[in-house]
């Protein structure tokens, strides 16, 4: 009694997953170069595109409630679309910090303030890398990379720290720019945040695969502080 | 899960259970611990030998010229098949509600009273009745017209009547072999918030072929399915939110999300 239905639509969802990721991947990396350039009308457009993504976190989430009440789904089934609705709203707000990122664009807008392009592109590409690999590894129920990724989390949070001293140093240096500093602070946060939100899709991941359900131990910033 | 059984009483337990129906072995091998006040529901594909292990806790079988049983059925420790074991006794005590609902052609105060008259109960019969049919949800439905014959009441009603019938002689374990099949989702829902009341305070088996049904009706499940030489065994058995999620057996996972049987 195979369930073709089920297996097809579970199929697209995890499809739509991808696509989703791959919506935040491009805002993310396109938030670093609108920075780089100062071009407000790229994180305009940021903003704009915005919408597509919360559009299709909601279409996504539909489909799985639907999926739920018509297809009745057991066991790994019904864990792994609990864990697409999880992954899904990871990926909504990981696109929330593209647009706080375009906005900050917007707000420094021609002012000489130093940005360490170099640490915040550094810390973009390591967070978009761990997130493409994430949602690979969930697509394909891969519970060993799940487990491996987050590991690479320490390099986000030591760059996060580097940047963080390089920008107060610069606010001690220039007190009249400390808002536009304070600006930045809140980009390289966004990064930061954006891999500790990868490690909630690893763990996602492993869930599918084995049923387990827990934290992994990541050395999150937040928890130091 | 075998530890935490291990420290508490059993309501019925099964030690290396075969049932038989002349030479063809149904069902092989069980060894079940049935938790007391709770509902075990007990679900596989069709054939996998579900009802004939249902029907091997009360002894039903026996009126199966061809069946016998290999193995022992523990009730308070004792094997119901040993010699000594009058069979009327265990159906007292393990009671029993079928897949059709099936009242005697008499008025409901009858069809409640019945058994309790066949074992001389003494006491006020009027009090049975309305507690009995209380129990069961039934008493406000019917208290007008107790005279009115049980066929004149809907499938629900018959059900959950035939539950009366079970409970006025004081059973401690009720089996119910798919008690809703027969049933609208109404009234298959009154009688699973039924089963939930009446868990407080009895042991409850059922056999369903409805998944969500034992998914939400059950606090442990049983996974029977058919091995190569065609014999009912148990695959997995463990508390219903864990199969349901996470099956420790590929083919419980199988069974259960639809992609066998």
């Amino acid at each position: 009694m195979p369930r073709e239905t089920l297996d097809r639509q579970i199929r697209q969802l995890q499809d739509e997953v991808l696509l989703l990721g791959s919506m935040v991947e491009q805002a993310l990396l396109r938030s670093v170069e609108a920075l780089r350039q100062r071009d407000v009308a790229a994180a305009q457009k940021i903003i704009r595109d915005d919408l597509a993504i919360n559009e299709k976190r909601y279409a996504l989430e539909n489909a799985i409630l639907i999926l739920i009440a018509t297809q009745q789904p057991m066991a790994h089934d019904l864990r792994l679309l609990a864990a697409i609705l999880e992954v899904n709203i990871e990926l909504e707000r990981m696109g929330d910090y593209a647009k706080g990122n375009a906005k900050v664009v917007m707000q420094l807008g021609d002012s000489d303030i130093q940005v360490p392009m170099r640490e915040i592109s550094r810390m973009a590409e390591l967070a978009v890398g761990m997130l493409h690999r994430s949602l690979s590894a969930f697509v394909a129920e891969d519970a060993t990379l799940a487990h491996a990724i987050p590991e690479e989390d320490e390099l986000v949070d030591a760059l996060y720290n580097q940047t963080y001293r390089m920008l107060v140093e610069q606010m001690i240096a220039r007190p009249e720019m400390i808002d536009h500093v304070n600006l930045l602070i809140w980009v390289i946060h966004n990064f930061e945040r954006a891999a500790d939100r990868v490690t909630n899709i690893c763990e996602r991941t492993v869930f599918i695969a084995t049923g387990e359900l827990f934290e992994m131990d990541t050395d999150d910033l937040e928890d130091i502080e | 899960m075998t530890e935490t059984l291990e420290k508490q009483h059993l309501a019925i337990e099964t030690r290396d259970m075969h049932l038989f129906y002349g030479h063809f072995r149904a069902v092989k091998d069980v060894d079940l611990q049935v938790i007391p006040q709770k509902i075990t529901a007990i679900i596989g594909p069709s054939g996998c030998g579900k009802s004939t292990v249902l029907r091997s806790f009360n002894r039903m079988n026996d009126f199966v010229p061809s069946f016998h049983m290999e193995g022992e059925v523990l009730f308070h420790g004792q094997n119901i098949y040993a010699t000594d074991v009058d069979p009327v006794m265990v159906r007292q005590r393990i009671g029993m509600v079928f897949q059709k609902p099936n009242p005697f052609p008499k008025s409901i105060y009858d069809n409640v009273a019945w058994g309790a008259r066949i074992n001389g109960f003494k006491e006020n019969m009027d009090d049975l009745v309305e507690q009995t049919l209380r129990q069961a949800a039934l008493w406000d439905e019917v208290k007008d017209d107790l005279r009115k014959s049980g066929l004149s009441l809907s499938g629900g009603q018959q059900q959950r009547l035939c539950i009366a019938r079970a409970l006025a002689v004081k059973p401690e374990i009720i089996l119910m072999d798919e008690p809703c099949s027969a049933l609208d989702p109404i009234a298959t829902l009154k009688i699973e918030d039924l089963m939930r009341e009446l868990s407080e305070q009895y042991t409850i088996i059922i056999v369903t072929h409805n998944m969500q049904q034992a998914a939400r009706a059950s606090d442990h499940t049983a996974f029977f399915t058919m091995d190569e030489d065609r014999a009912g065994i148990m695959v997995e058995y463990g508390e219903t939110n864990q199969i349901f999620t996470n099956p420790r057996d590929k083919r419980t996972e199988d069974y259960i999300t639809g992609r066998f049987g």
